[in-house]
């Protein structure tokens, strides 16, 4: 699966816990920059992504993830690692 | 909108908007909740709120900051005074655990480490009195993530094991001793999930949430069935189905005898099992009504089936007809005076629910499916009936029906063997074959094979064909006592033979089931046997011993009951005789049954 194909994915997710039917994320969005993103939501987001892409993210990798891009590259990795 | 059908993935991801359509209902009551925390608790009170929504309630929270239940409660409540809760939910888990003992705790001060544990929650309970009188739902605590001494952390007074058994006891008491404070029980709950399931250590070090989505989820159900109870919305009434529900098989064409109930097949055994739970529910006042598509006389039938858990007399209200199913359970409604919010639906047929649900909003009808094992799990699973007391009248009539403890806790508390056969209070009903017990008989010995004296195998036709004949005397019987039904356990069968004078009953076959070893049955059935062959005419019984690789108890049985060994061959097979002239019944422990017909 190519990132492309792992934001597509991941737009629902984005979409239902943030309760924005119109929302569009980018490689560049983050909390900062997406209305509502907050700690709850957060845990959601990252529940919801690791149980549709069947990951597991260890808690390293969770501390570094910067934007909705980094999550996307790590989703790939952990898939291609399969 | 059905919670149940969406999994916890879903209910997290789209619960703003599930919460939208939920809260859309006008008819909702406004509940104010306060939930004091060990750990971060947003996630749970999300699934509170969907929860409760679901279930006509209109959930406003407070959630104290993280990890500060107790400060919360006892040295700071302004904040929870102001917010006037009506409901305090205390929810800790074993990390919250603060006066834990040392390993080297000796057992005399583990129960003081006890005590001041406990009293640490009373305190919390005692301010929340103080200061906002309302009721409070609160935890005990799952067994620790990891167990330091293995097993041995459960017998240790310094492992954590034991001190959160204890500790769950000490709760328990404290509990128990005040109307306002109901338990939360996490031992269990966690239990039942799974403590593999329950902690989640990656979310407890990145957002201090300590469980799982599935383990928050069993909480939140859990949580609302209790406020449920507490807003008296628990349901009372089951409503069953019959055919495939309380029984295998339908009775309006197998008729009373062929269907499937009784200890006698595994299907059987799973019908009488549900049957028990449904009485057991019974027992502690649940009604029972039964709503069947069916002739009412013959359905009727099926409770007068000797294996009948269930009696007439446990179904407060019985409709069997051909009606539609949903205006049978309106008619039940009535008649009972209660409303369909109050009832549980279970029956076997998809078909069947799906129109009770669609048809009459409120009831509630769990997917049972149709696998007759797991109705009783199915049931459970949807928390219907949660109580939070039980009453004076429950207890007794429990009390009434008790049954069941360990009947060798029991034998040790006799002077002797009598005295225990005694205390039994066995019953037993020995009589000639009959037609409803023919298929439990034929299969009865085809798979006895160590109290079985000749090992012969017959199928269905020949044990047909035997019950109806008159050369044979054939017996059954069925052992009751005070800790239930045995079902039917023992089989003698006897042969007409006048070639000697005064006539013999060859014995062509004895068996029994070893779950009643030692019980004096086969006494009673030499008694029972005897009455029959001396009515036939007959001057003698024979009996024969037919070793096998498993047979080897019975070697002595003839012995045992008074027969005389008259030949012995090299293979091990022995033959034994017994003059019936002045025998007297021996029988002291056992009563028999008068047979109506008989």
């Amino acid at each position: 699966m190519d990132s492309n194909a792992i934001l597509a994915d991941m737009q629902p997710i984005f979409r239902d816990v943030l309760d924005q039917p119109d929302l569009v994320v980018t490689r560049e969005s983050s909390a900062l920059t997406v209305e509502d993103w907050d700690s709850l939501s957060h845990i959601n987001i990252v529940t919801g992504v690791e149980k549709k892409f069947k990951v597991k993210f260890t808690l390293g990798e969770l501390q570094k993830l910067k934007n909705v891009g980094e999550m996307v590259d790590l989703v790939a990795e952990k898939q291609q690692g399969k | 909108m059905d919670l149940n059908s969406l999994s916890v993935d879903e209910l997290l991801t789209k619960r703003n908007s599930l919460r939208r359509q939920l809260s859309a209902s006008t008819d909702l009551k406004e509940l104010r909740i306060a939930v004091l925390g060990g750990s971060t608790t947003n996630e749970l009170v999300g699934l509170f709120e969907l929860l409760l929504l679901s279930d006509g309630f209109r959930p406003v929270f407070y959630q104290s900051d993280y990890g500060r239940f107790y400060d919360d409660a006892v040295h700071d409540p302004q904040a929870l005074i102001d917010f006037k809760p009506d409901l305090v939910y205390v929810h800790t888990s074993c990390r919250n655990v603060q006066n834990a003992p040392p390993l080297s705790c000796t057992e005399a001060e583990l129960a003081s480490y006890v005590q001041t544990e406990t009293a640490r929650y009373a305190e919390i309970w005692d301010a929340l009195e103080r200061n906002v009188g309302c009721q409070v739902i609160q935890n005990n605590f799952e067994a620790p993530p990891y167990a330091i001494l293995g097993n041995y952390d459960a017998i240790a007074s310094g492992g954590l094991t034991r001190f959160l058994l204890q500790l769950n006891v000490s709760l328990s008491q404290e509990i128990a001793k005040r109307s306002k404070v109901i338990l939360q029980d996490v031992h269990s709950i966690s239990a039942r999930l799974g403590l593999k399931q329950w902690f989640d250590w990656t979310r407890y070090f990145s957002y201090k949430l300590l469980l799982t989505p599935e383990a928050h989820l069993e909480l939140a159900r859990s949580f609302a069935a209790t406020v449920s109870a507490l807003y008296g919305k628990s349901r009372k009434v089951l409503v069953l189905d019959l055919d495939n529900t309380l029984w295998g098989g339908v009775i309006g064409d197998d008729g009373v005898d062929k269907i499937q109930i009784g200890r006698e097949t595994p299907v059987a055994e799973s019908y009488t099992a549900f049957q028990e739970y449904c009485l057991s529910l019974r027992n502690r006042g649940i009604l029972l009504a039964v709503c069947s598509k069916n002739t009412e006389e013959i359905a009727k039938t099926g409770f007068e089936h000797p294996s009948s858990v269930l009696k007439l007399e446990h179904i407060s209200c019985f409709k069997a007809n051909w009606e539609p199913k949903h205006e049978n359970i309106l008619a039940i409604a009535q008649e009972l005076n209660l409303g369909v919010d109050s009832f549980v639906f279970v029956d076997d047929n998809p078909a069947e629910r799906s129109i009770v649900e669609a048809q009459v909003p409120g009831v509630a009808v769990p997917d049972v499916g149709s696998e007759v094992s797991k109705y009783a799990e199915i049931v459970e699973q949807g928390r219907y009936f949660e109580s939070l007391s039980l009453s004076k009248e429950d207890l007794e009539r429990a009390a009434l029906y008790a049954e069941n403890s360990q009947r060798a806790a029991l034998e040790r508390k006799f002077a002797n063997y009598g005295e225990y056969l005694d205390s039994l209070e066995m019953v037993a009903e020995i009589d000639t074959f009959k037609p409803v017990y023919i298929e439990r008989i034929a299969q009865l010995t085809n798979k006895t094979n160590q109290f079985n004296l000749t090992t012969r195998r017959y199928t269905l036709a020949e044990m047909e064909s035997i019950s109806t004949d008159s050369n044979y005397i054939g017996i059954y019987g069925r052992l009751i006592d005070r800790f239930g039904d045995n079902g039917l356990i023992s089989i003698v069968l006897g042969r007409k033979d006048f070639e000697a004078p005064g006539g013999t009953l060859l014995l062509d076959l004895w068996l029994m089931s070893c779950r009643v070893l030692k019980r004096d049955m086969e006494v009673a059935m030499l008694d029972e046997l005897v009455a029959r062959a001396k009515q036939s005419g007959l001057a003698r019984l024979i009996g024969y011993y037919l070793p096998t690789k498993k047979n080897g108890m019975v070697m002595e049985h003839y012995a045992g009951l008074g027969f005389e060994k008259t030949r012995m061959d090299a293979d091990g097979t022995s033959e034994w005789t017994l003059d019936l002239a002045g025998y007297q019944p021996r029988n002291t422990h056992i009563r028999i049954l008068e047979t109506v017909n008989g």
